[in-house]
């Protein structure tokens, strides 16, 4: 009878694990792996394996992880920094990224761009996605899905994510069992880098709005940014990134001085500085001037490090000899990765595709 | 609340582990209250409906009760005095009293239903005759709740109060008890439309836990998510697309739509009911069966008998039965016996009668022109298979076809095709919109629909139409295997690991083919709407 219970527990219990390797492996195997059109979906989740030791950490949309290279701020400044960026990264979004980076580390310098305070409720699944996805479980990402949710979306299928992307069994391609255990990285410290140019043409005027004043929503998450910060001892610096589109209007701009104003914070618009940073958006921009590419991006990097040594007190950190042997890897990486953008750019232009 | 939504499962895991958690005599307890939580879920409004409808009954039984009481004590103690003519008018003086009080709540309570979902009906209709007449007003339609489910309960309260009436049950004196018969939670929205004598023991009964019947229920429950998630929403996309559009999709396309539709139809309400029946099962409750195969009817007659069974029987035994020994019907059958012979006084008033539960049953489904339609075709067919029976019989025997299998064969395909055209009148919420897109296919010239890919572009995959035919393979083969056994019997007799992977598999299937969360319309099932 004894024996008779143990095997029919037993026979229970390896269903049961059978059953949940199973559904582990197709939740993984539906899982989009970002390694293609996407790749944006896959930054979030680059920090953790991160010696977490950074002076500076960028949080914000597109506008910081397309427009700064970390690897200019060590190479010319020495300081070590990770952009926590993804795609229309909202600003609850950045705040609990924020509270998420302060468990692991206290940079000196937190730097947030200030485009997303535009958005004042939820907007689209996708980009939740690609910056919820790939938070690692904490209180900071359950409170960031649950201030991020449309209306369509329900947190059971951020727990499982196969809910999501049961669907996706007809549109799996070679890419979902390549990169099944483990995916290639797709940015330097977080910035995601393109070298291919296209210039700025007739970029679109902003359309007069209703109402120029930002969302009581994204003020009262603003507010808990600079209040966490304070809290945590870490300077939060608001910038602009010099994107010429989505359009940044003059209303907007006041609003985030005057509240720099108030709260003692730094503000920089740094559109407004795209001459003195020696901007050239017919070379500088590779989407026609809603992101800039690598040499946009150089360029801004190095005025935007000055500022940061000048201005928030940064000093070099080139003389610790760990760190700069991890920087002298991913330099490498970084030149490497240059190098075959470029060959194949070159090779794109010589084919004619 | 829907079945299909991620909260009714926790709801209903909840649910099952407090059920037989708690003491058993508290067991109806915690029904009543889900079922009411499940129906508030889905608008607290709706519950003035349901409040409203088990209140008159509950109170109009229990005065016909006590009216029958009272009239058997008073003839009990008085009958001796009293001669037969005296007991008589006195018994009439009662049942009349009685009469005007079930027909005053009937009115009501039949009322209620229609104030939900009529109301805009009627004034259309009234619209249609003031333009006839020439008047230039024109009656605003009215913003009316259309509660979830509301022909269901009402139905069901109605078939109890008739049953008081005429004393095939006791009224049930505890309203509590009664107000769980009413609105038992997984029946409540799409049936089946259960009797008071067949349901009402074994809802207050106290149920043990009995691992066979969760076991099945959830096995039931799991083939309902199946037929409804994985075929039915599926084929939806193209239904609600080529519905939508009669000006486009017509032709070759109305045979894709009443293909269509029939298999959506099905695999939803049939989807639906295994769901119901496969929650009460894991309650320990059994329900009345609403389908036996019907696709293999090989009759409308036999169909009709197989295919939402309890609301067939509820219009036989509520409108039909009382409608057909009725004196006017009485009368008629008289006058047609003098003047156009025996026959057609007997059938005439059958006829009659069935024409009534025909229009009922079209209005019940609908509240729109389509539906009247649809329930008249059906009765037309009827009464005319009914007249060839003779000719059918005379075939039979010249030719010796009957219960041969390519006859049978013959004969479920010709019904199922029956059935299937006259589903359109079920899509299409203009009865001339139905005919117009039969119409339609004499005469089309887009056959080529079926070969040049067009049917890629109805909002299905080839890997979707992959899918959905397995489904419907499986639907098929499922009904085949348990004509004599039900299939759940047979896989519990099963080795445990083909049963674990039955489970797993049908799970799985479920779990990535089915047509839920983001990108897909949550759609409630059809009847809910009814």
């Amino acid at each position: 009878m004894k024996a008779k219970r143990k095997t029919r527990v037993a026979r229970v219990l390896i269903t049961g694990i059978l059953i949940l390797a199973v559904l582990a492996g197709l939740q993984r195997l539906l899982m989009p792996k970002y390694m293609g059109a996407d790749r944006e979906g896959s930054m979030i989740s680059e920090y953790y394996p991160q010696d977490k030791d950074h002076d500076v950490i960028f949080i914000g949309d597109c506008e910081v992880y397309t427009n700064f290279s970390p690897a200019v701020l060590w190479e010319e400044y020495g300081i070590n920094s990770y952009i926590r960026g993804s795609a229309q990264q909202l600003i609850w979004q950045s705040y609990y990224l924020a509270e998420e980076t302060f468990t692991y580390e206290k940079p000196k310098v937190l730097v947030f761009n200030v485009l997303s305070m535009e958005y004042n409720e939820p907007q689209r699944e996708s980009y939740n996605r690609m910056t919820l996805d790939g938070m690692r479980w904490s209180p900071a990402k359950v409170k960031s899905i649950l201030a991020s949710m449309t209306e369509e979306e329900s947190f059971l299928e951020y727990v499982f994510p196969i809910l999501r992307y049961h669907d996706r069994w007809s549109q799996l391609t070679g890419d979902d069992f390549t990169y099944f255990w483990k995916k290639d990285k797709v940015s330097f410290n977080g910035y995601y880098m393109r070298v291919d140019a296209l210039a700025a043409e007739n970029v679109p005027e902003g359309r007069p709005l209703g109402d120029y004043r930002f969302g009581e929503n994204a003020y009262a998450y603003l507010d808990k940014l600079t209040q966490l910060c304070e809290k945590e001892g870490v300077e939060l610096v608001l910038i602009k990134a010099p994107s010429l589109y989505p359009y940044w209007y003059e209303e907007w701009d006041l609003q985030i001085e005057e509240y720099a104003r108030e709260h003692g914070l730094k503000y920089y618009n740094l559109l407004d500085a795209a001459e003195e940073i020696g901007l050239d958006y017919r070379t500088d921009t590779y989407d026609g001037g809603l992101h800039l590419n690598l040499s946009g991006a150089e360029k801004l990097t190095r005025y935007f490090g000055n500022i940061l040594q000048t201005e928030c007190g940064l000093e070099s950190r080139k003389e610790e000899t760990k760190l700069a042997e991890q920087w002298e890897t991913k330099l490498k990486e970084y030149r490497e990765e240059i190098r075959r953008q470029t060959q194949e750019l070159e090779n794109s232009r010589t084919t004619g595709r | 609340m829907f079945f299909t939504s991620y909260e009714f499962i926790g709801f209903f895991c909840l649910l099952i582990a407090v059920y037989y958690l708690i003491p058993k005599k508290y067991q109806w307890i915690l029904l009543l209250a889900a079922g009411y939580v499940f129906y508030c879920a889905a608008d607290p409004r709706y519950l003035i409906y349901l409040l409203a409808v088990t209140f008159l009954t509950y109170l109009g039984a229990l005065y016909l009760e006590k009216s029958f009481a009272a009239q058997r004590a008073y003839l009990k103690e008085n009958g001796q005095q009293m001669d037969r003519e005296a007991k008589k008018a006195y018994r009439a003086l009662r049942g009349k009293k009685r009469r005007r009080v079930f027909v005053l709540i009937l009115v009501i309570v039949l009322c209620i239903l229609a104030s939900g979902k009529y109301v805009n009906f009627l004034i259309s209709n009234l619209n249609g005759i003031l333009h006839v007449f020439g008047s230039e007003g024109r009656l605003s339609f009215v913003n009316m709740l259309f509660p979830l489910g509301i022909s269901f309960y009402t139905f069901q309260a109605l078939g109890y109060l008739v049953d008081v009436y005429h004393e095939s049950v006791p009224a049930e004196k505890n309203f509590f008890r009664y107000a769980l018969f009413v609105s038992f939670f997984p029946q409540m929205i799409q049936g089946p439309i259960s009797r008071f004598g067949d349901l009402s023991q074994t809802l207050w009964k106290e149920h043990a836990f009995q691992g066979e019947n969760l076991k099945n229920g959830l096995l039931r429950m799991l083939w309902g998510y199946f037929k409804k998630m994985v075929v039915a929403d599926r084929v939806l996309i193209a239904v609600k697309l080529l519905v939508g559009q009669p000006q486009v999709y017509r032709g070759a396309y109305t045979m894709v739509i009443i293909l269509f539709y029939t298999v959506q139809l099905y695999a939803d309400f049939t989807g639906g009911i295994d769901i119901t029946l496969g929650i009460a099962q894991t309650l320990g409750i059994e329900l009345k069966e609403n389908f036996i195969r019907p696709y293999f009817s090989k009759s409308l007659k036999e169909y009709w008998r197989r295919w939402h069974i309890t609301m067939g029987t509820w219009f036989r035994d509520y409108v039909f039965y009382p409608v057909s020994v009725s004196g006017v019907m009485q009368k008629i059958s008289k006058v047609t016996k003098k003047t156009l012979g025996d026959r057609a006084g007997k059938r005439l008033p059958v006829y009659l009668a069935s024409f009534l539960v025909w229009l009922a049953t079209g209005i019940w489904h609908g509240a729109s022109w389509n539906f009247v339609v649809w329930g008249l075709l059906n009765w037309a067919v009827l009464m005319v298979s009914e007249e060839l029976e003779p000719a059918y019989a005379k075939f039979h025997a010249r030719f010796a076809v009957a219960g041969r299998w390519y006859y049978k064969l013959f004969q479920v395909g010709r019904t199922f095709a029956l059935v299937s055209v006259l589903k359109l009148f079920d899509c299409y919420t203009e009865a001339s919109t139905a005919f117009r897109m039969l119409g339609s296919v004499f005469g089309a010239d887009n056959w080529g629909i079926f070969v040049d890919g067009s049917l890629l572009q109805l909002g299905l995959s080839a890997a979707d139409y992959g899918v959905l035919a397995l489904g419907i393979l499986l639907m098929l083969a499922v009904s085949l295997a348990g004509r004599r056994e039900s299939v759940r019997s047979k896989i519990g007799r099963m080795r445990y690991p083909v049963q674990a992977a039955v489970w797993f598999g049908l799970f799985l299937a479920v779990l990535l083919f089915g047509t839920y969360g983001i990108g897909y319309d949550a759609s409630q099932f059809i009847y809910n709407r009814f």
